[in-house]
């Protein structure tokens, strides 16, 4: 059990953590989230004690990490892979951290085997790849076999099948009953492994929420509905009777509708029951990717602007084409229509380069005045590319 | 070289008692001892074994030491000069001094590389006692440098004895020209080994301490107005090349520290540095 209590770190005029409480318990993977220079390896540190925070305090187990008594074997970190000495090689690397913690040799070994870094133990670990880095870290945490692991973005660097073994091996931690903290900035892979989410941005406490509930709160599933090609008027009769039934369709651009608020059986049902066919009738989910970055997206700070390529090139032709700024504070989720198409035989169009997004659930208590994410009312560019966000990592089609 | 997750067998048995550890609900098969000062020596000499950089410095310091010392009590045999009442060993100074930046140099990586690679981090997350991992480091490079420094000291006055012809020095002339600079040497290394603490940075703790000891010395040269004579005495007097000689007796000056002096003058230096480094390691975020 990791527990931290008003955690601040401040360097000089910087914030670098802020105000930050939060538990992560036993016997879960628990996802530390939050966008590059957000606070997440600060944090890390403090909870081992390497940094001193500002104000508040983090315990394991109730101890502050430095009177933990016996702490190698209570907890084991991968803070930087390529915090090692280059000279040096795995074998010998390990050696002497087991010899610091007065863990027994043999165990070296057995880490080295279970990371799959046998065959290079020999080998000064200069010479490693990323992935090999990665794992040599991950065998420094699993040294002293503990209850506590943190693990700062322990896929950096691997391949699809070190990712994978991250992955089951971080399951397989918790599932022993072990307090598993792992950072990243993907919310992609968090999804994948994670049980429990904790997402911060500048240093503060964005949500703190199990994953399947942050599923629940930040995605938006619809289903994607298609009638034959050259059938308009068993579409039009398929819209207003989904209308009807309270569901909220739109069109999307090669003709399919999109369909929120009916469960897909319904969709079915109503179909049937106005005696249309169905070409298509499947769900679809948000990607949580896109839930986290609106999220984040006020609070990034190293944030790439468009590259205007100003009086460099002819004026552009077409708005569509053009891919927005990532993340524009004013783009945002601002799409969201507010009833689409409601009392209209006519669905709205769907925005095409983004995925249906959701008004924010409830208030986001989060989004300060400053570097909202809500709608402006007065946006000067309500060109639907921009509005929608312009997100795409997840394709309409 | 990857291999699937594969949980070691002994986790994989049923947990015979209700797991309640102090901290969640998984607690390890082997057996927990509180770890110690001696793990931690053995810690460090397992890292100060298994890099070149060691290898590297006290080979090129033994080298420097045999060579430099030979060479010269060579040059005196073919010249047949007379010594002129300074003791045999006393030759092995200018060897010492050279291989005392390669001490210098191993003191300052022996901590100084646990900041450049950040390995430090890993050390103090696999002890968070700070005093003992620099306590440790301190204890195994100290000895290491005495032992080496000693040895090497001992077979070169020991050949420029035998290829000079001349009697055996006193007792403890022999004393001082061996234990008592391999002291001093190891001494000066610590020095370094806290600078390097404190500095946290290999490059520019070891530019300093090779200012420390070389500037005193040509600063003196330089002082020729009258109103600084007694600096520029002060400075001569308790250089570390001057502080070398009066160990070896022979000195450069006629007064400041002789016989064991200057031995205890760098033991305490050595403290009050590395106090600062106990304090500065402390206090600092990693």
């Amino acid at each position: 059990m990791i527990e931290a209590v008003g955690l601040t770190k401040r360097y000089g005029a910087k914030t670098a953590v802020d105000d930050l409480s939060f538990q992560v318990r036993p016997g879960a993977v628990t996802g530390f989230l939050g966008p590059n220079g957000s606070g997440k390896s600060t944090t890390m540190r403090m909870i081992l004690g390497l940094d001193r925070p500002t104000a508040g305090h983090v315990t394991i187990g109730g101890h502050p990490y430095r009177s933990l008594p016996n702490a190698p074997r209570q907890v084991g970190a991968l803070l930087d892979a390529k915090a090692v000495h280059g000279g040096r090689t795995a074998r010998a690397h390990l050696l002497s951290l087991a010899q610091l913690a007065g863990i027994p040799a043999r165990r070296v070994d057995e880490v080295l085997g279970v990371v799959g870094l046998r065959d290079v133990a020999k080998r000064r670990s200069s010479g490693f790849s990323l992935g090999m880095g990665q794992r040599l870290g991950i065998a420094a945490a699993l040294l002293g076999d503990p209850q506590v692991l943190l693990f700062d973005e322990p896929v950096n660097g691997l391949d699809p099948e070190g990712i994978h073994w991250v992955r089951n091996l971080m399951k397989t931690l918790a599932a022993e009953g072990r307090t598993v903290f792992v950072s990243s900035h993907l919310m992609s892979e968090m999804a994948l492994t994670a049980d429990h989410l904790i997402v911060i941005g500048r240093g503060r406490l964005l949500s703190d929420m199990s994953v399947t509930d942050f599923i629940s709160a930040n995605s938006a599933d619809f289903a994607r509905v298609r009638v034959p090609e050259n059938a308009p008027q068993e579409r039009e009769k398929l819209t207003s009777s989904l209308i009807e039934a309270g569901g909220s369709v739109m069109s999307e651009p090669d003709g399919a509708l999109r369909v929120t608020g009916l469960p897909l059986p319904r969709i079915s049902d109503l179909a049937h029951g106005a005696d249309v066919r169905l070409w298509e009738l499947s769900p679809h989910r948000a990607s949580l990717e896109e839930a986290y970055m609106r999220m984040t997206q006020g609070v990034v700070d190293y944030r790439s602007t468009d590259d205007a390529k100003a009086g460099l090139l002819e004026p552009p032709q077409a708005p569509y084409g053009a891919y927005g700024p990532y993340g524009d504070a004013q783009g945002g989720y601002g799409a969201a229509p507010g009833a689409p198409g409601h009392g209209q035989p006519q669905p709205a169009e769907a925005p095409q380069q983004s995925w249906y997004a959701p008004p924010p659930p409830g208030q986001n208590p989060y989004a300060t005045p400053g570097h909202a994410a809500a709608p402006h009312p007065a946006a000067p560019e309500p060109s639907p590319a921009d509005a929608a966000g312009t997100k795409t990592s997840e394709d309409p089609r | 070289m990857t291999t699937p997750a594969a949980p070691r067998a002994h986790e994989q048995q049923p947990q015979p008692q209700p797991p309640h550890g102090l901290l969640g609900y998984y607690e390890s098969p082997i057996p927990i001892r509180r770890a110690t000062l001696g793990d931690a020596i053995a810690s460090e000499w397992t890292k100060i074994r298994s890099v070149r950089s060691t290898l590297w410095t006290l080979g090129v310091m033994i080298v420097l030491m045999v060579a430099i010392g030979l060479m010269s009590a060579l040059l005196i045999a073919a010249a047949d000069t007379d010594l002129a009442g300074e003791p045999v060993v006393a030759l092995g100074f200018f060897g010492v001094l050279l291989g005392s930046i390669c001490v210098i140099t191993l003191g300052v990586l022996t901590i100084g590389s646990e900041y450049s690679t950040g390995m430090i981090r890993t050390t103090l997350t696999a002890c968070p006692s700070r005093a003992r991992v620099l306590t440790a480091k301190a204890i195994v490079f100290f000895l290491l440098a005495f032992v080496i420094t000693t040895v090497t000291a001992t077979v070169v006055a020991g050949f420029q004895t035998a290829i000079l012809g001349a009697g055996l020095d006193s007792g403890s002339v022999w004393l001082r020209a061996t234990v008592g600079v391999g002291l001093y040497i190891a001494a000066l290394g610590l020095v370094s080994l806290a600078v390097g603490a404190i500095i946290r940075h290999s490059a520019g703790a070891i530019t300093v301490m090779i200012a420390v000891v070389l500037l005193p010395l040509v600063l003196a040269l330089f002082m020729f107005s009258d109103s600084l004579r007694g600096l520029q005495r002060f400075l001569f007097e308790y250089s570390i090349p001057n502080q070398l000689g009066a160990l070896y007796g022979s000195t450069v000056t006629e007064s400041g520290p002789s016989g064991w002096e200057p031995l205890l003058l760098m033991l305490g230096i050595a403290a009050v540095a590395l106090g600062g480094a106990y304090l500065a390691l402390d206090r600092r975020d990693v």
